[in-house]
């Protein structure tokens, strides 16, 4: 392929990629309402269109036509970058996912991600560990002392919990000899998946990735109760639409990741449907299917623990973080070194 | 590679005296720190340079090396900038002048 | 003009700017997102100098910890009043000013006096291979496996003593 195609079609996957997460993020948010309200037994937003399908489309329209309030203590220019960060770090970390196998297409061999870095992994990390400032300087610009409050935890909290997910990929990376995504993902083959061979590490990584969202059990920095509304109190419109999103999509993100490194990302577990001798064109649709199914899945889930757990208290959080998962991803290493040594996987 | 390794040398060098103006004249304890960091940010690009242009791996070993020292520098530094700030209510090191109290 | 020359200059222009803001601001946590960036063009660098790992380990060791323990701090302490001890002592600043100057200039001189790019001998091409994970991890686990497992006890010995300083003591 020459220069200009490879840019033309990594130009058309950003922007499908890019639609597909604006779509997903939005009905991610009206799902969301939908199943709270199912769990606490009311009805939730059924107005807008058919049960309310239109709901994220009239919440975007609110946002927009809301007045944007910047308090008076606050700086400017650091208040409005904050929620930039927020959605940089949130977009562009789903450079790296693939969301299926590469294919032909007439006479190109096209990748199903936008970027295939040999060093994918490693790039997740970097850009997760720069998530925090959106965070932090949100919290420090407001001029605020809940959200100064708010910033504060929430930097002590994603510094302690990127420490034991890095140490929890670290097993992935044992395993599959690569820190490319689509090696890891084909090193898991049809059902050996990580999750599976590494159950300790799989569950550290899914709680510090709920630590890493601010989702609860572990929203502190947002805490209602205590903080009003933690770093975002003072953002309004659109500002706080960018935040908004960014936490949704840093949920997908992470619901990718942990797809990804533990559930096999898009194969499907104990068929092998190479061999069934469909069309090509079907084979790689099957996959895809099966990567957003697994997607699907995850996000129930992390929906799912929010409207169960109640909040972690802050002590509580630390202690967890540093005295149980950081010793547990270092014992997973150790179980995936010892797996390897004995049974040379 | 086109470009002639001094310009990557004058980069660091620039960056360096950045770093030691910032420690001679700022008297705020946090920011002579950063100036610090900006030292030894300059001296790994240097590193990463020569590594890079003499196409072996050693250079950049010791960039990783930096970055470790770097890590323990920060982590004890700023514990001693809380410690200070506990006990004196100041981050002027000028005014931290006593070796005891 | 390369691309690798309009990466550099911009990238060197944002480090050479940055560096400058750093240390003439008065607010440190507008000194410490400058830092930031800094080291972000930096990473930059380090990837037009095919050091991947570096670049990487840049963007995760020093903008993703050490800058966020900085933040961290300042925000804790929330140091008031910078503008009265910025502005002090102005002829001290002059001086350090020159000094570092002159030592900019005679570091200039040497660059171009020893012309380093006649000595530097090894092929441009290696160094693509010499940047992966693969070749630094080989030979930091062969080579330099003293050094490797030295910087291991001094970040916990870092660890420890931090913790034994920051730590309240309650009488």
């Amino acid at each position: 392929m020459s220069t200009w195609e490879i840019v033309i079609f990594t130009l058309i996957k950003i922007l499908v990629i890019f639609t597909i997460m604006m779509l997903t993020v939005s009905y991610l948010v009206y799902f969301e309402r939908r199943i709270s309200a199912w769990t606490q037994n009311r009805l939730g937003p059924n107005r807008v269109g058919w049960e309310g399908v239109l709901q994220p489309f009239a919440d975007v329209f609110k946002l927009l036509l809301k007045e944007d309030i910047v308090p008076e203590q606050a700086e400017k220019k650091i208040h409005s970058l904050a929620p930039v960060i927020a959605l940089f770090v949130a977009f562009t970390t789903y450079a790296v996912i693939p969301i299926g196998p590469s294919f032909n297409f007439f006479d190109y061999n096209i990748s199903l991600v936008v970027a295939d870095v040999n060093m994918g992994i490693l790039y997740v990390l970097a850009l997760t560990s720069l998530g925090v400032y959106a965070i932090t300087l949100a919290g420090w610009s407001s001029g605020s002392k809940y959200s100064l409050l708010g910033g504060i935890r929430s930097s002590a909290q994603m510094i302690s919990y990127e420490i034991s997910m890095g140490f929890s990929v670290g097993g992935v990376i044992l395993l599959s000899e690569s820190l490319r995504p689509i090696a890891i993902v084909e090193s898991q083959g049809l059902w050996m998946w990580n999750a599976w061979i590494q159950p300790i590490g799989f569950i550290t990584f899914l709680v510090s990735a709920f630590a890493e969202t601010n989702r609860l059990p572990f929203d502190l920095p947002e805490a209602e109760p205590e903080l009003v509304g933690g770093f975002h109190t003072e953002y309004s419109s659109m500002k706080f639409a960018g935040f908004f999103l960014a936490e949704y999509a840093n949920m997908i993100i992470s619901s990718a990741l942990i797809i990804t490194l533990y559930l096999g990302g898009y194969q499907i577990p104990f068929i092998d449907i190479t061999t069934l001798g469909l069309a090509h064109w079907f084979e790689v649709l099957i996959y895809i299917t099966a990567f957003f199914f697994k997607m699907g899945a995850l996000l129930f889930f992390f929906l799912w623990v929010r409207w169960t757990i109640p909040r972690f208290r802050y002590d509580q959080l630390m202690n967890l973080g540093w005295k149980v998962m950081f010793p547990l991803a270092l014992l997973n290493i150790i179980w995936v070194a010892v797996l390897i040594m004995v049974f040379n996987l | 590679m086109q470009i002639p390794i001094e310009y990557y040398l004058i980069l660091s060098a620039f960056m360096f005296i950045m770093g030691i103006v910032g420690v001679l004249t700022r008297r705020n304890a946090i920011i002579v720190f950063m100036s610090i960091e900006l030292m030894l940010n300059s001296a790994n690009l240097t590193f990463v340079a020569f590594a890079s242009y003499m196409g072996n791996t050693i250079g950049q070993l010791f960039v990783f090396f930096v970055m470790a020292v770097a890590a323990a520098e920060a982590a004890i530094g700023l514990a001693i900038i809380l410690a200070l700030f506990r006990n004196k209510m100041t981050l002027n090191i000028d005014e931290v002048n006593i070796l005891k109290w | 003009m390369s691309l690798e020359i309009i990466l550099f200059v911009i990238l060197g222009g944002v480090a050479a700017v940055t560096s400058v803001i750093v240390i003439t601001r008065p607010n440190p946590i507008i000194s410490a997102l400058f830092l930031v960036l800094n080291f972000a063009s930096l990473a930059g660098l380090y990837l037009l100098l095919n050091a991947q790992f570096i670049a990487v380990a840049q963007v995760i060791v020093y903008a993703g910890a050490i800058m966020v323990l900085f933040l961290f701090v300042i925000m804790l302490l929330r140091p008031g009043n910078e503008e009265k001890i910025f502005s002090r002592n102005p002829v001290v600043k002059i001086i350090a000013s020159i000094v570092a100057g002159v030592v900019f200039l005679q570091i200039v001189y040497m660059i171009f006096f020893t012309s380093p790019s006649n000595s530097v001998t090894g092929e441009v091409s290696a160094s693509v291979n010499a940047g992966t994970v693969e070749a630094i991890g080989r030979e930091l686990f062969t080579n330099y496996i003293l050094p490797f497992e030295a910087a291991g006890f001094l970040l916990l010995a870092a660890a420890i003593g931090a913790l034994v300083l920051a730590k309240k003591k309650f009488e």
